[in-house]
């Protein structure tokens, strides 16, 4: 067998090479600060190589450990009240009829439509009066509000992709609209909640401003922690912050469309 | 229980965690803005376009010209995807476009400030491969390493809807051009992207509003002035409690993406009345 030159892999293999230095050049050069000791002008590499920063970034005095715990319990806590909010939400805008359901979907696109920024720095004056600034339950609140569009979205989409024959076949063998729902249509649409809920950690993982107003600077986050460390110059420090929060992220990029089922995908919005 | 009813009973928790949490404080942001000292003014956008019209202006300029990148990339991408002739090509393409998708603002304003710095990653490769002289590198941390940033990350979430987009229309119109011979590019402009258009417009439209609520960005890359309006609100709030100027720039930060959705609901309109 001769091995055959393509000649049309060079200008591919250019093409390929230059997307892949862009995109892969960034995140290297993250994984290098990571793990560099001593690196400065002009050196390209690293002088030294080590994990000095990582044990005081995760020794129980760094703040790290408590800025991850902090974001955890955001983010888990925001899962469930939005999923909370937005499976009966969701099911109702899929299954019943309900009067003016484009304005409702609409009304919940909202928060997408609009630069949030300035949204932000009015919640932050009204949780103020309340006493709710500084507090994980107002961060809590302000994530909810950002992750409740994709939930929302993507659990009226799931009820919808599902054949309603299912549960109407279940009725009719005697079960009551709530065991029909909790015992076959919860189940058939629990991967695309699952990635609603996925999507929505993320989110209020990598959440920033809305916690900089709201929370900061009793609430600290892991993003906000990267931002602390980042501007005092602290590089190694925010890098290891980065990186923490790179890994689900990345993760969830490979496996969204396990989830996510174009069947389902193809409802969205609909 | 009429079932309306119960349906709107299912909903209303949502709404009212939207309508109390956003809506209420958008509409304090609008009045926040014409608030001076209690009463009604404009005082706030004197003072607004005194000190930050450069701003504004740079503000609009990075958007417009991240969006346009984005598009262009999204469109080269998502066209290679589509009409790419290797398989080998297409699922190694398709493998390394996506990677930024769900990585937050706040780490690719930390990963590219330190590639992209004068003495960078990027610049250090350069000079050590020989395109460049150490006299000649020079910070992109200004208004190219915010366009970098926001394309870097945006790019790939509009690529990713292009692509979906273009993977469902007729394959029976290209395979035809193709028979008779047209070029993939010709086929890709005169084709594919008149099918797509709506698609890239939502997209463009998402990123846009996206870019103009990014905090972290702006000020991990060049809080100096000129930056974007978005840091200084953030200044005003932070180092004056001035929520007069802060709101004003948010109501012109609402009028930029307004002016981008009217123009979108209007070709959308065109297009249905076609």
């Amino acid at each position: 067998m001769s091995v055959q030159l393509d000649w049309k892999w060079i200008p591919r293999g250019i093409g390929l090479g230059i997307l892949a230095f862009i995109i892969f050049g960034p995140l290297v050069n993250l994984l290098l600060w990571a793990v560099a000791e001593r690196w400065y002008f002009p050196h390209v590499l690293p002088l030294k190589y080590g994990f000095s920063f990582w044990t005081s970034v995760f020794s129980p005095r760094g703040n790290a450990m408590g800025s991850l715990a902090t974001s955890v319990l955001i983010a888990v806590l925001t899962v469930v009240v939005s999923l909370g909010l937005a499976i009966p939400a969701g099911y109702a805008l899929a299954r019943l009829k309900l009067p003016f359901r484009g304005l409702i979907l609409l009304a919940l696109l909202i928060p997408q439509a609009f630069p949030n920024l300035p949204v932000y720095v009015n919640i932050a004056r009204i949780f103020y009066q309340y006493g709710l600034n500084g507090t994980i339950f107002g961060v809590v609140l302000v994530h909810v509000t950002h992750g409740l569009v994709y939930a929302v979205w993507i659990a009226t989409a799931a009820f919808s992709a599902i054949d309603r024959e299912l549960e109407e076949a279940a009725r009719s063998m005697g079960a009551s609209a709530l065991r029909g729902f909790w015992d076959v249509t919860l189940p058939i649409a629990a991967p695309g909640l699952l990635a609603s809920a996925i999507f929505v950690f993320l989110e209020s993982l990598d959440e920033f401003t809305g916690t900089y107003f709201v929370g900061a600077p009793d609430v600290t986050t892991l993003p906000l922690l990267l931002y602390t460390a980042s501007s005092g110059g602290n590089y190694q420090i925010a890098s290891i912050t980065a990186l923490i929060l790179l890994v689900p992220s990345i993760a969830f990029m490979f496996v969204v469309e396990k989830f996510l089922r174009s069947d389902v995908l193809s409802k969205v919005g609909h | 229980m009429p079932i309306p009813l119960i349906g709107f009973l299912l909903v209303a928790p949502a709404l009212a965690i939207v309508l109390l949490l956003f809506i209420v404080p958008l509409i304090s942001s609008i009045t926040g803005a014409f608030d001076v000292g209690g009463t009604f003014g404009f005082g706030n956008f004197i003072k607004s376009f005194e000190l930050y019209s450069s701003d504004m202006v740079f503000t609009l300029v990075i958007v417009l010209l991240s969006s346009a990148l984005i598009g262009l990339f999204s469109i080269m991408i998502g066209g290679y995807l589509t009409l790419g002739s290797n398989p080998t090509a297409v699922s190694i393409l398709r493998w390394v476009y996506r990677w930024p998708l769900f990585i937050p603002f706040i780490v690719v304003g930390q990963v590219l400030r330190t590639f992209l710095a004068k003495n960078g990653l990027m610049n250090n490769i350069f000079i050590e491969a020989g395109i460049m002289t150490p006299m000649a590198a020079m910070s992109f941390l200004d208004w190219r390493g915010i366009v970098t940033a926001f394309v870097w990350k945006q790019t790939p979430f509009v690529t990713l809807l292009l692509a979906g987009a273009m993977a469902s229309i007729d394959r029976s119109t290209i395979e035809a051009a193709r028979n008779l011979g047209a070029k993939r590019i010709r086929i890709l402009i005169e084709i594919v992207l008149p099918q797509v258009r709506q698609t890239l417009l939502v997209g463009l439209i998402l990123s846009f509003v996206t870019m103009m609520s990014v905090l972290s960005v702006p000020l991990m890359i060049n809080a100096q002035s000129p930056t974007m309006i978005t840091a200084n609100m953030a200044f005003r709030i932070n180092a004056h409690g001035d929520y007069g100027v802060a709101n004003a720039l948010g109501l012109i930060s609402l009028l930029m993406t307004s002016v981008a959705a009217i123009i979108y609901l209007r070709q959308t309109m065109r297009e249905h009345a076609r």
